[in-house]
């Protein structure tokens, strides 16, 4: 796979900071759902998004296409303020729907709500079954020459779930290289930081143990994305997990590595920096401005 | 008491009833509908001989996934072939699969609205030496409960072999209960079946009570009904294989004819099928049910036929009811 020309980065890094800042916005006016996992899984998304997935945004359900699974639901609002601004709905409307009575963005992602998303997701540790179902039929239909990937994107404190290692024990078994498992390892959960709550280290050796190929990278670094990306889809006799190793509430100083912004949205987080009255207008400004002295380091 | 002639009830059901297992009409409705349709594919989580599915597993090598003893994967893996245009059939135990896979079957299967089928052997206290553990005799509540699950409970090993195919042909998420030992075949190949279709078995003039089952406990129905019969009082039985969608029409023309129900299961009395019934009848018409199942309790180790008794949905304890039920109506 050739490398990303300079251009291609920033483009990708200039539609993360749209996407960042769109999520913002909705939880803003939803005023509840959650802020540090959307944040840190923005570039990856916009990755997807933008540069790997098959898909025809105004034809969802193109049967050629390949799948995204997000396991962890709960991350959704970075994966509709993805899609909206890839064409599957119309940003402005998502900006205000969040979470809202007769939304297709509901709290969750539900499949029939918002046409593009594969499948219902958040209670934790049943994406990767139905990723490996999907990698399954489609290879079964196609053969080992199969070329329609499936992405499954997971949070890292979700591996505490065990049915995700029955997920891998079988994708490992079948040999399933259709099937590409994004873990976000943010470090964080509701209650704290993973190693403390239940330690996942090491967390390389568990996958290959199943017998996974694992590529650990920078999440932030469109780069290193690429490039695993493209390993995993050259890997033949495996399925491919890339370990990102991400900053929860990348790009929001205040939220950026506090568990306490893992599950509240701008103005209900906790307020070692702001009080929550002042959450939400900071927050728009520094998204807005990359958190203004980042932006003179940028430019 | 005359079996109804439409019903092609098998002629040696009361003298000496073949016996075949449950599931293996499951089994071999399996393999015929997976010869009639390629996007069927099979899955089972270490249990294929066990529930029948190898006769399909044998024929269709290439459309059957083995996930090991990983019943939650086995409903997440299943839904996910469903989004990528299969039909999948799992299989397990009733207590592991829909027991303990119950929210992933719930979520990623009636939520999404994935046509996967869910076949659960060894259903109900007749599963016999096994004991408690192994007894499913909760899941008929748990499944029913879920929006867009049908649930269906054959009666006989025929009747399973159609429903599995039947149910192949609908979009609907789907229960099979299965029951694990050699059960008496009660229909024949000419007996019709529908889902959501409740067959009803008998013919009288003037009947008494409405006897209503499913699973294996309609043959004990038509024994107790034969037995009342002798005694010169008259019932009606249906086999309401369907418990979800109910057959509502059928039902409340039976009840108004007779103003008396009694009901048989091998499940709890609380949220089987007797539950089921009891909850459209109180808003519609509202007549005395006695409801025949375990009592809120966990089974135990013993032959098949001995734990019936024991629970209380043995023939005596059918025609008990029948009394019991009468005596209120009588009030």
């Amino acid at each position: 796979m050739r490398h990303l020309h300079d251009d291609e980065i920033k483009k990708l890094e200039e539609r993360a900071q749209e996407v960042r800042e769109l999520t913002i916005e909705a939880l803003i006016h939803a005023g509840s759902g959650h802020t540090a996992g959307p944040l840190g899984m923005a570039d990856i998304f916009t990755y997807l998004y933008f540069h790997a997935l098959k898909h025809h945004p105004h034809q969802p359900n193109w049967p050629e296409r390949d799948r995204l699974v997000l396991s962890n639901g709960h991350i959704c609002p970075v994966l509709y303020a993805t899609m909206a601004l890839a064409g599957y709905a119309n940003p402005a409307d998502y900006q205000k729907r969040l979470r809202k009575f007769g939304s297709p963005y509901q709290g969750h992602p539900h499949r029939e709500w918002l046409p593009g998303i594969e499948t219902s997701s958040g209670p934790l540790g049943s994406g990767l079954s139905q990723a490996t179902g999907m990698a399954l039929a489609l290879r079964m239909d196609t053969g080992s020459a199969v070329d329609q990937f499936v992405y499954c994107l997971m949070s890292d404190a979700e591996l505490q779930a065990g049915s995700t290692w029955e997920a891998a024990m079988l994708a490992g078994k079948e040999r399933l290289h259709n099937l590409i498992g994004v873990v976000d390892r943010n470090n964080i959960q509701i209650e704290g930081y993973t190693e403390d709550i239940m330690p996942l280290e090491p967390l390389r050796d568990k996958w290959e143990a199943w017998n996974w190929h694992v590529i650990e990278i920078d999440g932030h670094n469109f780069e290193a994305i690429h490039a695993a990306i493209g390993e995993a889809q050259a890997v033949f006799e495996k399925p491919t997990v890339i370990i990102a190793h991400t900053i929860p509430g990348k790009g929001l100083q205040m939220a950026e590595r506090r568990f306490g912004w893992h599950g509240n949205p701008p103005g209900k987080g906790p307020e070692d920096v702001y009080t929550k009255a002042e959450q939400a207008k900071k927050m728009l400004k520094d998204i807005r401005t990359l958190g203004g002295t980042i932006r003179s380091e940028h430019e | 008491m005359k079996l109804h002639q439409r019903q092609a009830i098998h002629k040696k059901i009361f003298t000496n009833p073949e016996m075949s297992p449950i599931r293996s009409g499951f089994g071999e409705g399996l393999k015929e509908a997976g010869g009639r349709n390629p996007r069927i594919v099979a899955l089972c989580a270490d249990l294929t001989e066990s529930t029948k599915m190898n006769l399909f597993a044998d024929a269709y090598p290439d459309r059957f996934i083995q996930v090991g003893v990983a019943e939650q994967n086995l409903a997440g893996v299943a839904s996910g072939m469903a989004a990528a245009g299969k039909i999948p059939f799992i299989s397990s135990y009733a207590m592991f699969s829909p027991g303990r896979n119950w929210e992933q079957i719930r979520t990623t299967i009636c939520y999404n609205d994935q046509p996967v089928k869910i076949a659960g052997s060894h259903a109900g206290i007749s599963v016999g030496p096994d004991g408690g553990t192994h007894q499913a005799i909760e899941d008929i509540a748990i499944t029913r409960v879920i929006p867009r699950m049908q649930v269906i409970v054959p009666a006989d090993s025929i009747e399973a072999y159609k429903a599995t195919i039947a149910c192949a042909g609908t979009k609907s998420p789907t229960y099979l209960r299965l029951a694990r030992e050699k059960t008496p075949i009660i229909t024949t190949d000419r007996s019709p079946f529908e889902i959501g279709k409740a067959n009803v078995m008998t013919e009288s003039v003037d009947p008494q009570v409405v006897i209503i089952a499913c699973g294996p406990m309609v043959f004990n129905a038509l024994k107790a009904a034969r037995q009342l019969a002798d005694t010169g009082l008259e019932t009606i039985v249906i086999n309401n294989h369907t418990i979800k969608p109910l057959d509502k029409k059928t039902i409340l023309r039976e009840v108004k004819r007779t103003g008396a129900v009694v009901t048989v299961e091998e499940h709890q009395r609380m949220g089987g099928m007797g539950s089921a019934l009891a909850e459209f009848l109180v808003q519609t018409y509202p007549v005395p049910i006695e409801f025949l199942g375990v009592s809120d309790e966990f089974g135990q180790s013993g032959e098949p036929e001995e734990l019936v008794e024991h629970y209380g949905m043995g023939i005596s304890h059918i025609v008990e009811a029948v009394h019991r039920v009468l005596k209120r109506k009588r009030g």
